[in-house]
């Protein structure tokens, strides 16, 4: 299954609802674009739902890391939502669990952004 | 497939890399081996074949990508080889240091190194040879090797 992104606005804070695989090649490439376009749009509170993300491999990995470094450097903030055990166990073992702001709840998330 | 050998020689594009992936599945899966054990096997195959291809290879048509899967003595040994460069292991950064956390690559031999018992990675005559072997730890895959 190849990686999907819809994207929606909840209190100021845009929420990219990701589903399927983010892999080396398309799935990589279809995050990147996606938070390329909304720091075009001048978003930079952006909360990454991994909910229906089912696999993740180490470009993936590496996407999540760029992803959460080119917000930062713009001034704005990136999270995660709703880690499913595979990720979950994937960004422990690479000890990014804590470099991440990891969410399980949509609401407190998003109360969350500064 | 105990005490079978099965050979697959893939072109050096990323669909091999995701047959590579979709044959250790299968394979692990008729092995027995449990869901997670299934998982940490196909992710360690698809790592290996992702460095074959695009860090070996460099997607060089005229360059092959040989996986192999052998099932002997309760273990699953697979073996992956490119006709590139070459990998020094000693090279390889740890992903796991603080100055290289935020790398966003260098993780594939790591994370092929967490899911796999046993990792060697050996310079060939013309390119590299990463063997990974997972043990029968028992459970779903050693019930079935008992039964044997």
């Amino acid at each position: 299954m190849s990686m999907k992104i819809s994207t929606r606005q909840v209190d100021g804070v845009t929420i990219l609802d990701c589903s399927g695989r983010i892999t080396l090649g398309e799935g990589s490439i279809v995050l990147r674009d996606a938070i390329r376009e909304i720091l075009s749009k001048g978003n930079k509170k952006i909360l990454v739902n991994l909910g229906d993300v089912n696999y993740i491999d180490s470009s993936g990995i590496g996407e999540l890391v760029s992803a959460f470094t080119t917000v930062k450097n713009q001034g704005g903030e990136l999270k995660l939502l709703n880690l499913t055990k595979k990720v979950h166990d994937l960004l422990q073992i690479t000890k990014l669990y804590t470099v991440f702001d990891v969410k399980d709840d949509e609401a407190a998330a998003v109360k969350a952004f500064k | 497939m105990n005490g079978q050998k099965v050979s697959y020689t893939m072109d050096s594009t990323l669909e091999s890399v995701d047959s590579a992936e979709q044959a250790a599945s299968r394979i692990a899966t008729e092995l027995g081996f449990a869901e997670e054990e299934i998982m940490q096997i196909s992710m360690a195959v698809r790592e290996a074949a992702v460095n074959a291809v695009l860090h070996g290879n460099a997607y060089d048509p005229g360059k092959k990508v040989i996986v192999e899967f052998d099932h002997t003595g309760g273990s699953l040994i697979i073996t992956i080889k490119d006709q590139g460069k070459g990998l020094d292991p000693a090279k390889i950064p740890d992903p796991l240091a603080p100055e290289n956390l935020m790398n966003t690559s260098g993780r594939g031999i790591f994370l092929i190194r967490s899911f796999m018992d046993d990792v060697t990675i050996l310079p060939t005559a013309n390119g590299t040879e990463i063997k990974l072997t997972k043990h029968v730890h028992g459970g779903a895959a050693g019930a079935k090797e008992a039964s044997q």
